[in-house]
């Protein structure tokens, strides 16, 4: 059992944890229809994109930086793909790649702003949503594409062995690998020595500036991937997709009980933060609560998560 | 000079730190119109000293009496509204204000409950012109020299009334006709009656500018000179003394092969210049020199943590000039830095993390961290280094002594040839220092090249074979084990 919870890295995310079953248990008596495999099956649908966004979201803020660009790289992704497969006629598989090699590229462009010359993180980041979702926009002048091949959109709707779709899948694996690789890779725990002080680190012979970079790199290509998946869902894109989807993917990380700080934290926390988000979602609309104020109670939720977790650290 | 009553007297003024007594009860008179010369090694006292008459330190015990009646102030404010300014080392000017706002920033005179602007720039021109300054009051401060800056921040202090003006060391950044310029001001407020403590290391200065000089060792007041002109050797002598007699191991005979040499080395901002040495196997080098004389920078830059100018670094004769720490980290140089917090450790996180981050080839294959590795490899050195914890535990739940270990067990695990320790035993306790001392003499015996940079005189003298002495980026000399003591050391490092 330790060396589960260890492995799951729930440092500081015992917390969410217990938030995040106390919430179901809730749901499980005030609704019908919450406790079902189908339900569950339904949220987990719906988390893909936040979920796969999140992960590398929980990278840049574990190394003390902060990712503003992801909603509109998404958006970016989604729409090369569109033009690649349905105006240029480029093969699926190609026009995923060259998909998700533009998010990278983001990213890298990003790191090295960063890094190389020295601007903060938020002003990179920001620079980069703004960007991105002008390219974004200037790809189709603004327009949607439609006309992806059909098994595109299957890979979303066909639950394969009847409980996994395609995407859902994916994620799955986004969150085994990055829970490995944070767990057990020296390039994962290099991450926490940089974003618990950057100086130690360096002294330490670790390549920052390298390790940074390719952190922003990794970000933009799950926000990339993530654009795909969403892609598929709806089998169309649209440059406008994914505006403000970097805010949910900072509170689901902060949900999760990563500091903005750097340095704690980590992706078992994150799959939580983004379940509670996910499972709040689902059972207000199950519970009928209208969507304002369903904003309003996942605001609420993200100061509860913080100030719980920062009282505890206050009492020990 | 000193005619009539003081304007502050000190009476028994104590300073402990838990345990530790930094202060052991002082003395001190300041009458108007003298400058006192405050001085002392590193450590002796004398920002605690000025920090607790400027209202920023608690006494532990003691009286002061300022003007006749008693005064304890509770913090800075209160001290500055009875008269007494302290002018640190460090300017704190607000750059992009202007000269005005930067004089009365926080009082501002008002009128209508507007800020009076007009009246501002005039009261602060006056203030400037009070000290022989010629700048518009307009003039935005960022650009300035540092002799300016330096002024505006004592004309800071005088446009409230200062009565007093401790200056702690304030010709540390300064050239040559800057320090006459601030000298030409002080000598201005001496005769207008404002009483003035001195900080410095530049003893030369001190002859010319102090009326007294007042010399702390080891928290005590232990010598006053009614006049400022005094022989320099005499000054030194008793700044060094004899202080608590300190248990050094018998260090080894060193090697005759050079590990590491250092040519010309100089650094891009000017920290050091043209600094050579050589370092043999089996040899401990100390470094000493005064706050400011670049030591620090100077083995920084030979870890590859600092930027190089010019010059280069050799490891067995090889030319291995470091551009990145990594880099001296691979030709088997290791730096203990001097700021433990914040260079040495990641607080929150746990001793085997702390340890493993620097030894990737011990704890991983593959890339991939093997925890079974880890633990071993942590446990193995917790034990070499005698580290009290586990290594599961944060490095900010030990002591600060133990804190060091670590962080000389996180380093020196590699088995580097040449380990360089940057103030290892600051702000530690006397048993793990002794431990320190321990392991030093342990690596010099492996045949391990060690060099030392320490602020402690007594311990660079007590643990080097060499000392190599710095004064304001300059090598001042490199002594031999058998020529140095506390005087010579100090007469190179105060030239």
């Amino acid at each position: 059992m330790r060396s589960l919870v260890e492995m799951f890295s729930l440092k500081g995310a015992t917390g969410p944890l217990i938030g995040l079953v106390l919430l179901c248990l809730f749901l499980t008596f005030a609704t019908d229809s919450f406790f079902s495999i189908r339900n569950f099956l339904n949220i987990l649908d719906q988390i893909t994109v936040l979920g796969i966004m999140a992960v590398g979201m929980t990278f840049v803020i574990l190394i003390g930086g902060i990712d503003l660009s992801v909603g509109s790289v998404m958006a970016l992704a989604m729409m090369v793909l569109g033009y690649l497969n349905v105006e240029a006629g480029m093969s699926m598989p190609a026009a995923i790649l060259l998909a998700l090699v533009a998010a990278a590229l983001t990213g890298i462009i990003a790191g090295i702003l960063i890094t190389e010359f020295n601007v903060p993180a938020f002003i990179a980041t920001l620079a980069m949503m703004s960007v991105a979702r002008g390219l974004a926009n200037m790809i189709t002048n603004g327009s949607q594409v439609i006309g992806f091949p059909p098994w595109f959109n299957m890979a979303a709707i066909i639950r394969y062995g009847g409980y996994l779709t395609m995407t859902v899948a994916v994620m799955l694996i986004v969150f085994a690998l990055a829970l490995l690789y944070q767990r057990y890779r020296y390039g994962g725990r290099t991450l926490y020595a940089i974003g618990g002080n950057p100086e130690v680190a360096r002294l330490a012979g670790i390549n920052v500036k390298r390790t940074t970079v390719l952190v922003y790199m990794t970000c933009s290509l799950l926000a990339g991937l993530a654009g795909i998946l969403l892609a598929a869902r709806l089998d169309a894109v649209q440059p406008s997709s994914g505006v403000a989807y970097e805010l949910d993917a900072i509170a689901a990380v902060v949900i999760g009980g990563t500091s903005l700080s750097g340095g704690t934290g980590g992706v078992g926390g994150t799959i939580i933060g983004v379940l509670i988000i996910g499972v709040l979602r689902n059972g207000l609309n199950l519970l009928g609560v209208s969507p304002f104020l369903q904003q309003v109670i996942i605001g609420l939720v993200i100061v509860l998560a913080v100030a719980a977790e920062t009282l505890k650290t206050r009492r020990t | 000079m000193t005619a009539g009553d003081p304007i502050l007297s000190l009476r028994g003024i104590r300073k402990s730190y838990g345990p530790a007594e930094v202060l052991h009860g002082v003395d001190l008179d300041i009458h108007a119109g003298e400058v006192v010369a405050l001085l002392g090694e590193n450590g002796a006292g004398k920002s605690t000293l000025s920090g607790i008459i400027a209202g920023s330190i608690d006494p532990s015990a003691g009286k002061m009496t300022w003007q006749g009646a008693p005064y304890a102030p509770a913090n800075p404010r209160e001290a500055i509204d009875r008269g007494v300014g302290l002018i640190h080392q460090e300017l704190r000017l607000l750059p992009h204000l202007s000269i005005a706002e930067n004089v009365y920033v926080g009082r501002y005179p008002t009128k209508f409950g507007c800020i009076d602007r007009a009246r501002m720039v005039a009261d602060a021109t006056e203030q400037l012109e009070r000290l022989g300054l010629t700048i518009p009051a307009t003039r935005q401060v960022q650009g300035l020299s540092t002799a300016n800056q330096q002024l505006i921040e004592i004309a800071k202090a005088l446009a409230l009334n200062a009565k007093l003006l401790i200056l702690d060391e304030p010709t540390a950044s300064l050239g040559g006709a800057e320090v006459e310029l601030l000298f030409r001001q002080v000598e201005k407020l001496r005769a207008e009656g404002v009483g003035i403590v001195y900080i410095s290391h530049r003893l030369e200065e001190i002859r010319r500018i102090a009326d007294r000089i007042v010399v702390l060792r080891d928290g005590e007041k232990v010598r006053e000179f009614e006049k400022g002109d005094v022989e320099v050797r005499a000054i030194v002598e008793s700044m060094v003394g004899r202080s608590l007699e300190r248990m050094f191991p018998e260090m080894p005979v060193p090697r005759d092969d050079i590990t590491l040499s250092v040519e010309n080395l100089s650094s891009p901002r000017g920290d050091f210049n043209d600094v050579s040495f050589e370092v043999r196997k089996g040899e401990i080098f100390g470094i000493a020199g005064l706050v400011g004389a670049g030591r620090t920078e100077l083995v920084r830059a030979i870890t590859g943590a600092d930027p190089i100018a010019s010059g280069r670094v050799l490891m067995n004769g090889e030319e291995i000039t470091p551009r990145h720490p990594a880099d001296a980290i691979s030709h088997g140089i290791a730096l203990v830095p001097e700021d433990r917090k914040d260079q040495g450790l990641i607080l929150k996180h746990s001793i085997a993390e702390n340890i493993g981050y620097c030894n990737k080839e011990a704890v991983t294959r593959g890339g991939f961290m093997l925890a079974g590795r880890l633990r071993a490899f942590t446990d193995r050195n917790i034990e070499r280094f005698g580290v009290k914890g586990r290594g599961a535990q944060n490095a900010d739940e030990m002591s600060g002594g133990n804190q060091q270990k670590v962080v000389l067990a996180k380093w020196l695990a590699r088995d580097p040839e040449v380990v360089v320790m940057d103030e290892p035993t600051r702000g530690i306790d006397v048993g793990a220092r002794s431990s320190i001392y321990e392991i030093i003499r342990d690596l010099a015996r492996d045949g391990r090249s060690v060099v030392v940079v320490s602020s402690d005189l007594e311990e660079v003298l007590g643990v080097s074979h060499r000392i190599l002495v710095m004064a304001q980026g300059r090598q001042a000399g490199i002594l031999d084990r058998r020529e140095a003591n506390d005087v010579s050391v100090m007469e190179l490092a105060t030239t």
